[in-house]
Order: C-alpha cells, then sequence, then structure tokens
C-alpha cells in the first residue's frame, strides 16, 4: 500500500474545518499533541456507550467487557513496542509515568537497588523537556544524590567526550530523552546503555517524540524503562504508559497507593499486587486506555516505518526549503543525519511569538517558547523558537504553506 | 485583516523604538518578572519622590506585545503620583480583561488603547499585561519601602 496524505488525512476529521476565517489548517503542532483519527474518536466513544464500567471489580457482563477492553489495550501496547504485557504500566501522561518512576525511587528502602543516597548520582542531559528533567533534579534534593548531566554540542547533538567521568561507578540513573522536542536531535543510546549497564544503572527513555513516529523496540534498544504519552500518538489525552523490565518493576515500590493495587489490607498494613496492578491504583482511564490500543492499531496498520520514511523525506524537503529563507537560524541539527521531524527556528528580529501569531493568521498552526525545555534555550543562547513538528497527515504542501507565511511574518513586520 | 487589529502601528513603532529602556543606577525599587510560558522578560527600576513616580526605566526581551506594552507603560507613568498611576493601571488592566468589547479610555490610556485589538487574542493578554504587573510589584514594594 503506498502511502498516501491525502487518504489518511480523510481519517483525520478535523481536517474537514478550516480555521481563522476560511483558511486551510496546517496543523504543525503535532509535537505538542497530534490530531484524533475517527478510529480513536470511535473507540472511546463506544466504549463510554456499550462497554463502560470499573475495570478488574464488577461481578457484570459491562465489568467483564470493560476489563477484556482495558487489557486487550495493554496487549496492543506492549506489542507494539516489544515488550510483555504485564511490564506495561497505564498512567495518566508521560510526566505522571516519569514522575512515578521517581517517587518510587524514592520510596525506596536501604538494601534496595533504587535506594538512593548522598553516595549516589543522578546523570540527566542538557536537552530534557522539564518532565524528564524536574523530577530528577528533585529527587536528586530529596535523597542528596548528586545531579549531573551531558551538555550539548554546537551541533545540537550530546557530547559524550566525557561518558566515563559523567557515568561513573556512583551512577544509579541514567535518564535521557531518545529524540528532543525541540532540536529534533534523535540521540545515540548504544555508548550510554553500555556505559550505564556496566556500572549497574539504569537507563530510563523518554521515548514522547519517538515512539509516535518511529518504530521502538525495547528489546533492542536495551533500556530499562521507558515513557510515553498516547496523545502524541494519536491516541487520547489522559493516557500514558511506563514501561519497565519485569524484574525491575518487581523490585520497584509504589508510588501511588489504594485501591486495586494491593493483595491483602489490614488497618495497619498492606501488601502489594503483581505488576502492572502494583503501580495502577485507583479506577485508571479506561476509555483513553482503550483509545490508546486504537491508536496503535491504526498507525501499525499504515506501518511505522513507512510513517518514519514519510517524516524523514518530508523533514528533508522542510530543511532545504527552509534553509533557503534569508534571516532564519535553523536551532537544531542543520542535516537530517539522525533528526526527527521537528524544526525549531529563529527569524532575524522578530520575535517567536509574532511569528507565530503571524504564521497563525496564514492557518498555519506552530508553537512558540521554550517548548518547556528552558535550561535547553539557555544553552542554545536563545530566549524562545518557533518550533514546526510534522506528522503522517502533513505533506510538502504544508511545509510550502509554512515557508509562505513565515517569509510573509518579515514582509508583515518589515514594514518599520 | 484582523492581525492588524492586534499590531497597530504605534505599538509595532514601540517595540522597534522602545522608549525608557536601559535601567537607572538607582531605585527605590527593582523587580523582575517572566512569562513563564514563552520566557518573556522584564526587569523594571521604580523610583518614587514624595508619592510620585520620578523615574521608571527597564530592560528586557520578548514579543513585540511585551516589549511596547512596558514601553508605553513607562512613558504614560513617568511624572504621575501613585494614585494616578493606580487609575491608569487599572484601566488598562479593565481593557486587557474586555475580550475585545471595550475600545479603552484615551483620557486616562493615551496611546495605549492600541491594545484594545490584544484583548481579542487570549494567549497575548499576559504578554500585554507582563510589564503592568511587573509595575504593580515594583510600587508595592516601594511602598513597603518607605513605610
Amino acid at each position: 500500500m503506498s502511502f498516501s496524505v491525502t487518504d489518511i488525512r480523510k481519517d483525520f476529521p478535523i481536517f474537514e474545518r478550516t480555521i481563522r476565517d476560511g483558511k486551510r489548517l496546517v496543523y504543525l503542532d503535532s509535537g505538542a499533541t497530534a490530531q484524533k483519527p475517527w478510529a480513536v474518536i470511535n473507540a472511546q466513544s463506544d466504549f463510554y456507550s456499550k462497554h463502560n464500567a470499573a475495570v478488574h471489580r464488577g461481578a457484570h457482563q459491562l465489568a467483564e467487557e470493560a476489563t477484556d477492553a482495558y487489557e486487550g489495550a495493554r496487549a496492543i501496547v506492549a506489542e507494539f513496542i516489544g515488550a510483555a504485557e504485564n511490564e506495561i504500566i497505564f498512567t495518566k501522561s508521560a510526566t505522571e509515568s516519569i514522575n512515578l518512576l521517581a517517587y518510587a525511587m524514592g520510596n525506596a528502602e536501604k538494601g534496595n537497588r533504587f535506594a538512593l543516597t548522598s553516595a549516589d548520582s543522578i546523570v540527566v542531559t542538557e536537552m530534557e523537556h522539564h518532565a524528564n528533567l524536574i523530577p530528577w533534579q528533585q529527587l536528586a534534593k530529596r535523597t542528596g544524590a548528586q545531579l549531573s548531566w551531558f551538555k550539548v554540542t554546537e551541533d545540537s547533538r550530546l557530547d559524550l567526550s566525557s561518558i566515563d567521568q559523567i557515568i561513573t561507578s556512583n551512577t544509579k540513573v541514567v535518564a535521557i530523552t531518545h529524540q528532543s522536542n525541540v532540536l529534533g536531535t534523535i540521540n545515540p543510546l548504544e555508548a550510554i546503555v553500555k556505559r550505564a549497564h556496566e556500572v549497574g544503572a539504569v537507563v530510563v527513555l523518554d521515548a514522547c517524540q519517538s515512539v509516535p513516529h518511529m518504530k521502538v523496540d525495547v528489546q533492542e534498544l536495551g533500556v530499562d524503562f521507558l515513557a510515553f504519552s498516547g496523545h502524541k500518538a494519536v491516541g487520547p489525552t489522559g493516557v500514558g504508559v511506563l514501561w519497565g523490565k519485569a524484574q525491575l518493576l518487581d523490585e520497584l515500590p509504589p508510588f501511588l497507593t489504594g485501591g486495586s493495587m494491593v493483595t491483602s489490607v489490614t488497618m495497619t498494613d498492606a501488601t502489594w499486587a503483581q505488576v502492572p496492578q502494583k503501580f495502577e491504583a485507583g479506577v485508571p482511564n479506561m476509555a483513553q486506555a482503550v483509545g490508546l490500543g486504537a491508536a496503535f492499531n491504526y498507525l501499525s496498520a499504515i506501518g511505522m516505518d513507512a510513517i518514519h520514511q514519510h517524516e524523514n523525506s518530508l523533514t528533508d524537503y522542510a530543511l532545504k526549503k527552509m534553509l533557503a529563507i534569508p534571516g532564519i537560524t535553523i536551532i537544531g541539527p542543520q542535516s537530517n543525519d539522525s533528526r526527527g521531524a521537528t524544526i525549531a527556528f529563529t527569524i532575524a528580529d522578530i520575535h517567536p511569538h509574532d511569528v507565530g501569531q503571524y504564521v497563525d493568521s496564514q492557518g498555519v498552526a506552530v508553537r512558540t517558547g521554550h517548548h518547556c525545555a528552558w535550561p535547553l534555550a539557555k544553552c542554545m543562547n536563545v530566549p524562545a523558537t518557533t518550533r514546526a513538528s510534522f506528522y503522517l497527515y502533513n505533506d510538502e504542501h504544508d511545509v510550502d504553506a509554512l515557508v509562505e507565511a513565515v517569509v510573509g511574518a518579515q514582509k508583515y513586520f518589515g514594514r518599520f | 485583516m484582523e492581525l492588524d487589529s492586534l499590531y497597530q502601528e504605534v505599538i509595532l513603532d514601540h517595540y522597534k523604538h522602545p522608549q525608557h529602556k536601559g535601567l537607572s543606577t538607582g531605585f527605590t525599587a527593582q523587580v523582575h518578572h517572566v512569562n513563564t510560558s514563552c520566557g518573556d522578560e522584564i526587569t523594571l527600576n521604580l523610583t518614587i519622590e514624595n508619592n510620585v513616580i520620578t523615574s521608571l526605566t527597564w530592560d528586557g526581551q520578548g514579543c513585540s506585545i511585551s516589549q511596547a506594552s512596558v514601553s508605553m507603560l513607562s512613558d504614560l507613568l513617568i511624572d504621575k503620583n501613585l494614585d494616578e498611576a493606580d487609575v491608569i493601571v487599572n484601566s488598562f488592566s479593565d481593557l486587557m480583561a474586555s475580550k475585545g468589547t471595550s475600545s479603552g479610555d484615551p483620557e486616562i490610556l493615551e496611546d495605549a488603547v492600541a491594545f484594545a485589538g490584544v484583548s481579542k487574542f487570549p494567549s497575548r493578554v499576559k504578554c500585554a499585561l507582563l510589564g503592568w504587573m511587573a509595575f504593580k510589584d515594583a510600587a508595592i514594594q516601594s511602598q513597603g519601602e518607605s513605610k
């Protein structure tokens, strides 16, 4: 089956509407959240209209159907990333996934492999989204552990030249993004995973910007934990995933406690259920999990390799077209080598917020600001950028519309 | 075009030629405010003598709306007493909260009525208010100092 953006766009009802007085919607903000196909919208709607009941609880038919749908979604997610079903924990977001992990580690008592003291270190990178920085920064503060980080080079890559000095025998956790949400840089993991495992540290991968866009197989990557959100992968908001190796999840203490994560409870004590239930206290976001299952089925039917290839050639086209605009600076790799379809840029003499406002008036939706990666913006020496991020439903016409709008912004603000 | 109601000429003029930009050495209060969603920032030095704003200088970086707004604010408030300043600040805050239903009082706000169009763009209201919130903060701190 050939990859047809025209056909794909028909699956997404939002593209039937126009914006800003009848203009075609050019949606280039999928890095923030992706649009939803009918398959996902209908899956949630069907859950609520036909099968709604609290999972893992009621002694009735609806509860059975709801549980089947929810656990069925877990199986789909597991297969999508090459994991075992009991290694998939549903959360409300990737942010919650990473916080769950950081707080659970903070709960580890002496003797547990995850217990941290002032003798330990946590390693992150300068290009992390706040969601994969602040939970670790704060865990370091609470435990006294040292926080170290890989710096970003001038060409927007991780500086791994001092890897052995940054990941040391004291390192317990290495938390790193798979693909930068600002730069688009795809990080090489092999050397980091190898070094981390050499010293007995676990590798936590923020896969928010990779899982929706390329084939991600946790076995191949060799990481220990991985987090992503559903809504960036054409799934619903309100559902995220934490994946971890089964043995590690067994050793990890729980974070949120309450209903359905226990095996026995007395007035003074409780024992924990097996994973993944140990980490899923309370009635979960069931319709959203089911919607995520539908999202992954939708993406799988098109094919993750085909999606990645499409985005890769679109990035090629966009980089060439954008670099030809006078006064533009691409913040991120200038070449299409090991980079995803996220392009952040600045325009001489026009603030990103003003660029964003003008291109919006032309129907082009982009994001502006520091993109929840404030330390990265500081190290790239830009207060803010404009970011265009592409997905399976974007094509070269969208790139052309962006380029035309940016040139229009230059004319508009160049009047004075 | 709707956009022209946002980017009035007088706004872009202040953006290109900011007034009272560059921090004074002395001040009764100095504040630093940041728009956390976009990173725009303003440092504002305020000097109040005998209840009158004798100096208001600032430095910052950000979009045309945030920078032009603080430029116009400094033009409006210098040499006003704190009661007069209060009336102007409240009038501007009301205009920003008007969601496009008010054109602003030119008697009070003078050129700053040009920001009326901003109130139709919810995501830009906080840009326009950045400098004004900084001033309010600085005025409170100054009054604290003088007590």
